[in-house]
């Protein structure tokens, strides 16, 4: 089946705990770090992860896609591993790893039989202090995160426009630069720079570090004590405190053409605040608004109006997430229908936004998706990685413990008048980009 | 202690999934599944199986199957498009149809509390579904937008050359979504005639995974499958599969070239077929140690990422392999790629290697049973390649006897440097 457009909207509410007897225990080691542990005893699986609170919009001006490179070089070898070894022996011992790196964090995780964690564990925390990076490697490294670039942005025009969209969107805060960083800027970093970097912000007091599967609080507790807990905390840690944006005021547009495109169409952002350590009503009416307007391929308030009601779209979205450090976006998405020109598609949008902004919610709608994000709750105790990827993440930002396990009361709390309100206060054109992607000469 | 001692070694030569018995379930009209049954979690996960696919469209009706597929959730019985969703939502089951050219699936999830009424509607979907004409028009525009960006697209651009290429006129040999000729002209009979050919009960495999009994299964598949036909459309026939070495270059507009490469594989059922599995591992798995990530990425950087598949098909099987790198790379990208290639086709596998890549594949067999749909779709895809009901069990032991006189044999078999094919998708330098 090929329906790219309507591809992951059944479930698009990911961030539930698990409702029975809590598995989750978190504590904090004596130099800053933090730990959580997830215990899910279904299978002798564990998945260690390591949060740095170090991402994209930390870097220094002008080293674009040094937080993504360094996650890269985080492979190439410490004082006693050799570069590659790391990896080799995780799949020696049967299990999987990798990286990712956002705006705001970049997390290290295997996945392996339950009793590797030791091993694990001391292998993470060896590379949190003891890189040791050769000039060659570092090189040939930067080649691999350029052929990344050109395949992940250089060549998919959506990816392109998304990155002038941020752009255009911050003015001053650094969202506005992309995670994996400018070519020109990515060609220029240097090992000097990487191990800076490195010096400044890998820490323990820096790191969260997640267990989740096979195991007992007690056991990693230990193990994490006997790894992680002897190395020393960084004194330069700072708060992230970063430029923010100016008030908006005025509406910014842009229109960009590739002849790769085969599918025009609309992409709106707004400037939207993000949940936040005991306040996070705000973005749980958001991320309720984002379902109701465009979560569901079939029953969404713009798939309805634009796709069935009217012939005017082929996909329509809505998108939000509100784990982040800053304000971010809240993002709508309209393809249109064949024979529908980008300006009909975008007025047809604007129109329902202002039909939405009179009548606000409808009950029935808002019922369905709260049954949704109740079972959510549910289905989500299978996947014990997913659970710990929603703790590294808020954590990662600022958010604590509590504010994850009370976040799906925070989303159940959310009335009719909230998303309203929340809709009234973010869907505002002066503080949005409008991007038109079309068909290149 | 003794005892203690000899538990934990058994404990590790057996991965954990020996714990978890799959069942064999008869329902009352003899349908039959797989269950592994785990009532820890209130909620069922259900995948069904339909042989043929996209294969089984009618001469001139390409895309008819795809296309009926993606209408199975637009309204069936007394709901339209609207309200089945609703209901479904509403219930907060989750029902995934989906094909290819073997065959189309069913991924269900629903919960334990409402279990009869998602069952309900899932029955109507499959047995009942309206295919109305606006639900047919809408959703031909989704395919028709998704053709058109296919024909943009650097990757399906070159899935299509090398289908083409390799399988000529058989079903493998075109995309399944069609053409944008071929989905404009399929009418609703169109798309009757793909649903009444495609979904029967001859051809269907079925496993579940959570919390239901057998016999709460067996009542449910009857209800869910009872009142389709019991004999469906003729299946497919082998494809024929043209090997031959060389490149083909297609000029598109970008910095980098989508690459792909192979030639014929080897059939599940085969004898080595599991030798050949460690082989592909060891040469182009997608674990950074596999060879070709470690000579054409990592000690190289021409590349993002690179690896090989034994795609092994109900009536085809290919060894293929996919790599994007800038343009000015290609060329010494695929250097590397044939040489290496030719090197493994001489046997040439060290012992070091098969013991790292079979630890790896024993240790990392237990953890793809991590949840109750993927359980659920490795139990059908067990079923489908004819494995027995007791395959998770035995499999880590035949992976560990296999021999480096086996995998270097097996190598020597499956690597054919003279057939090796590139199909280049972008502006490569000093490539024709």
């Amino acid at each position: 089946m090929r329906r790219i457009f309507r591809q992951g909207f059944v479930f698009s509410v990911l961030f539930v705990q698990p409702m029975f007897a809590d598995p989750v225990t978190d504590f904090t080691l004596d130099n800053g770090m933090q730990v959580v542990v997830i215990q899910d005893h279904r299978a002798p699986v564990v998945t260690q992860m390591v949060w740095y609170k170090i991402g994209r919009a930390d870097e220094v001006a002008g080293q674009s896609g040094i937080a993504h490179f360094f996650e890269h070089l985080m492979f190439k070898g410490t004082d006693t591993i050799k570069p590659g070894e790391f990896s080799e022996i995780v799949a020696a011992n049967g299990g999987s790893d990798n990286a990712f790196t956002t705006n705001d964090y970049t997390a290290y995780f295997q996945r392996i039989a339950a009793d590797k964690l030791d091993l694990m564990m001391q292998l993470e925390s060896d590379r949190m202090v003891h890189l040791n990076l050769s000039e060659e490697n570092v090189a040939t490294e930067k080649q691999v995160i350029l052929e990344e670039r050109n395949q992940r942005t250089d060549s998919d025009p959506s990816a392109l426009m998304n990155e002038q969209m941020s752009a255009a969107q911050f003015l001053n805060h650094p969202y506005g630069i992309p995670v994996i960083g400018w070519r020109h800027e990515i060609e220029s970093l240097t090992r000097a720079q990487a191990l800076a970097f490195y010096t400044a912000y890998y820490a323990p007091n820096n790191a969260i570090l997640l267990v989740a599967g096979d195991v007992v609080p007690a056991d990693v507790k230990a193990l994490a004590e006997k790894y992680y807990g002897v190395l020393k905390p960084s004194d330069k840690i700072k708060p992230r405190l970063r430029p923010s944006e100016p008030p908006q005021l005025a509406e910014r547009r842009l229109t960009m053409s590739d002849p790769r495109v085969a599918q025009p169409y609309v992409s709106r952002s707004y400037l939207a605040p993000e949940r936040n350590a005991g306040d996070q009503k705000q973005a749980a009416a958001l991320t309720i608004l984002a379902e109701v307007l465009g979560g569901s391929g079939t029953t969404s308030v713009l798939t309805r109006a634009l796709s069935f009601d009217t012939n005017t779209a082929v996909y329509a979205s809505a998108s939000y997430d509100g784990t982040t450090v800053d304000p971010d976006t809240f993002n709508l998405v309209v393809v249109p229908a064949a024979g529908v020109s980008l300006q009909q598609a975008e007025d047809a949008m604007d129109a329902v936004l202002a039909k939405f902004l009179a009548q606000g919610v409808d009950a029935a709608d808002l019922e369905r998706i709260k049954t949704q994000v109740r079972a959510g709750q549910i289905y989500k105790q299978d996947d014990a990685g997913d659970v710990a990827q929603e703790y590294g993440a808020a954590l990662a930002v600022g958010l604590t413990v509590q504010d994850v396990q009370d976040w799906p009361d925070v989303l159940q709390s959310v009335t009719a008048a909230d998303v309203l309100q929340a809709a009234k206060s973010v869907l505002n054109r002066n503080s949005a980009v409008t991007g038109w992607l079309k068909v290149g000469e | 202690m003794m005892l203690r001692l000899s538990l934990l070694l058994l404990a590790l030569a057996t991965p954990v999934f020996a714990e978890v018995p799959i069942q064999q379930v008869t329902s009352p009209q003899g349908l039959r599944a797989w269950l592994v049954e785990d009532h820890g979690i209130p909620f069922t996960a259900v995948q069904i199986r339909f042989a043929g696919g996209t294969s089984l469209d009618a001469p001139g009706k390409r895309g008819a199957v795809n296309l009926m597929t993606a209408l199975i959730e637009e309204g069936a019985g007394d709901l339209d498009s609207q309200g089945f969703a609703a209901a479904r939502d509403g219930l907060a089951a989750s029902f995934q149809f989906s094909s290819n050219a073997d065959g189309i699936s069913v991924s269900a999830r629903f919960l334990t509390e409402n279990r009869d009424q998602a069952v309900a509607l899932l029955t109507d979907a499959l047995t009942k579904p309206r295919f109305d004409q606006d639900a047919i028009d809408r959703v031909r525009g989704q395919v028709l937008s998704g053709i058109d960006s296919d024909a943009k697209d650097p990757s399906s651009i070159a899935a299509r050359l090398e289908s083409a290429r390799q399988f000529g006129t058989h079903p493998y040999g075109t995309d399944d979504s069609g053409t944008a000729g071929s989905v404009n002209a399929l009418s609703r009979d169109d798309i009757l005639a793909a649903h009444a050919g495609a979904l029967a009960r001859d051809r269907v495999t079925i496993a579940a995974a959570g919390d239901i009994t057998p016999d709460q299964l067996g009542v449910i598949l009857d209800q869910i499958l009872g009142a389709l036909p019991p004999t469906g459309a003729l299946l497919p026939t082998r494809a024929t599969l043209t090997e031959k070495g060389g490149m083909t270059v297609s000029d598109f507009p970008s910095p980098q070239s989508v690459v792909l490469f192979g030639h014929g594989g080897i059939r599940v059922d085969d004898p080595d077929f599991m030798a050949a599995s460690v082989v592909n591992e060891i040469f182009g798995g997608d674990r950074f140690t596999a060879r070709l990530m470690t000579e054409v990425r990592d000690k190289r950087g021409l590349t993002y990422g690179i690896g090989t598949g034994l795609a092994s098909m109900q009536y085809g099987e290919l060894l293929s392999g996919q790599f994007q790198a800038a343009n000015e790379k290609v060329a010494d990208a695929i250097k590397v790629v044939t040489d290496e290639w030719a090197k493994i086709a001489t046997g040439d596998i060290t012992q070091g290697e098969l013991d790292a890549t079979k630890t790896y594949m024993i240790g990392a067999y237990p953890l793809r049973f991590d949840g109750n749909g993927k359980i659920a779709a490795i139990l059908v895809g067990m079923q489908v390649n004819g494995f027995p009901i007791d395959y998770p069990k035995t499999r880590n032991d035949k992976l560990a006897a296999i021999t480096l006189d086996d995998v270097n044999r097996v190598a020597k078999r499956l690597f054919k440097p003279e057939n090796l094919h590139f199909t280049v998708v972008g502006q490569p330098v000093g490539l024709r």
